[in-house]
């Protein structure tokens, strides 16, 4: 696939996005995104893991291919990416406690947050080189933390509005985020 | 517990979309249309349904600290038997559903199940357990979809309703996947209350 390295940046971060118009990763955008500095922490640690699996994932694939298994696709990218995250974790312990405090259940959760594994896929499907579908990892995980951190925004001054009962939580987050949807729609047709 | 209930219970008290809250990448992205959100709940179902078959045989055998990755291990392979199987004869339907059946591996509630309920209980329990989470799986999309499709393209299980003049095309696009799923929640919300 010929694709310049600004379309797909671009694509990714904005046109695309991964949380609002590809719907991956919904479980940590609306389990983390209550406050801006978790947010942030959350999307950086995804930024890391998804460059980190990119690369590995693009050259297991080549392996699957040469040895005529791409069926193993799906198991052997969710352990690779099983064992990114349990890395990631140990280090981050190791250099950043408060961070990881922080980040708590969800850091593990990376494993299941369909963004990486979906991203690695993708990545395949559109027949990227190695650096086409780096570039392409990193903006996505950029335009998820993008929305992580817009979304916590709102979220922060939500907390102080008097919501009827029944949309409290979970269903006001969810109208709130189709109302974020509905203005990175302005972004179709860029690219 | 009686064999009913845990069919029932999965359906409506333990409802994997408006209770529990979990899978919500395949419930917003897929349910464009009743078809394919009910497409996406049976796919769901019949992995759910044979991983936690499966995993309650094999819960004695697995040493606890490897307990995770044993359990992803099996769900995968299943769900790769599912792609490749949707791929042969449903392939219409698989290439809608695109990225989202090899992320039936990541979806919250095959784990989630398996580590609360096949993980603790009998083989035959866990299948049953399996079944009502399913259907309580595909119960859910196939109304949001069924919902989106009205709304959107004036049509229900691809019978045109001919309204389609005046139907809003935002419900089919992305932003309609939350507004309807928020809305619906206050709705279920509403009337558990009662």
């Amino acid at each position: 696939m010929e694709l310049s390295y600004f379309a797909i940046i671009i694509g990714a971060i904005f046109v695309n996005n991964v949380v609002l118009a590809q719907f991956l990763g919904i479980c940590p955008f609306l389990g983390v995104s209550s406050k801006v500095e978790t947010s942030l922490g959350m999307g950086a640690a995804v930024t890391f893991v998804m460059a980190i699996s990119s690369v590995v994932t693009w050259l297991l694939q080549q392996l699957l291919v040469a040895w005529g298994i791409e069926y193993m696709q799906t198991i052997v990218f969710i352990l690779v990416i099983a064992a990114l995250v349990q890395m990631v974790e140990i280090i981050l312990k190791k250099l950043s406690p408060s961070l990881y405090q922080a980040l708590g259940i969800f850091l593990p959760l990376i494993t299941t947050n369909c963004a990486v594994l979906g991203i690695a896929i993708l990545t395949i499907q559109k027949e990227f080189s190695l650096l086409q579908g780096v570039v392409y990892s990193v903006s996505t995980a950029l335009g998820f933390g993008l929305a992580l951190v817009l979304f916590a925004g709102i979220r922060e001054r939500l907390d102080f509005e008097d919501v009827p009962v029944a949309f409290k939580g979970i269903p006001i987050a969810l109208i709130t985020a189709g109302i974020l949807a509905m203005a990175f729609m302005g972004f179709s047709g860029l690219v | 517990m009686n064999k009913l209930q845990i069919i029932l219970s999965g359906i409506i008290r333990n409802n994997p979309t408006f209770v529990l809250v979990l899978g919500m990448c395949p419930t917003l992205g897929t349910t464009t249309s009743a078809i394919n959100g009910m497409g996406m709940g049976l796919a769901t179902m019949a992995v759910l349904i044979m991983s936690n078959f499966f995993i309650s045989l094999i819960k004695n055998i697995v040493p606890d600290k490897v307990r995770i990755p044993a359990f992803i291990v099996v769900i995968a392979s299943f769900v790769t038997v599912i792609q490749m199987l949707m791929q042969a004869f449903v392939p219409a339907l698989y290439a809608t559903l695109g990225v989202f059946i090899p992320l039936i591996v990541v979806n919250c509630i095959i784990l989630g199940r398996a580590e609360a309920f096949a993980s603790k209980n009998s083989p035959f329990d866990s299948l049953l357990d399996g079944v009502g989470i399913g259907l309580g799986f595909t119960l859910s999309l196939t109304t949001i979809g069924a919902v989106r499709e009205i709304l959107g393209g004036g049509a229900i299980f691809g019978v045109d309703l001919g309204i389609g003049d005046y139907t809003p095309l935002i419900f089919v696009l992305a932003p309609g996947a939350f507004l309807v799923l928020g809305y619906l929640m206050v709705l279920f919300n509403k009337l558990a209350k009662k």
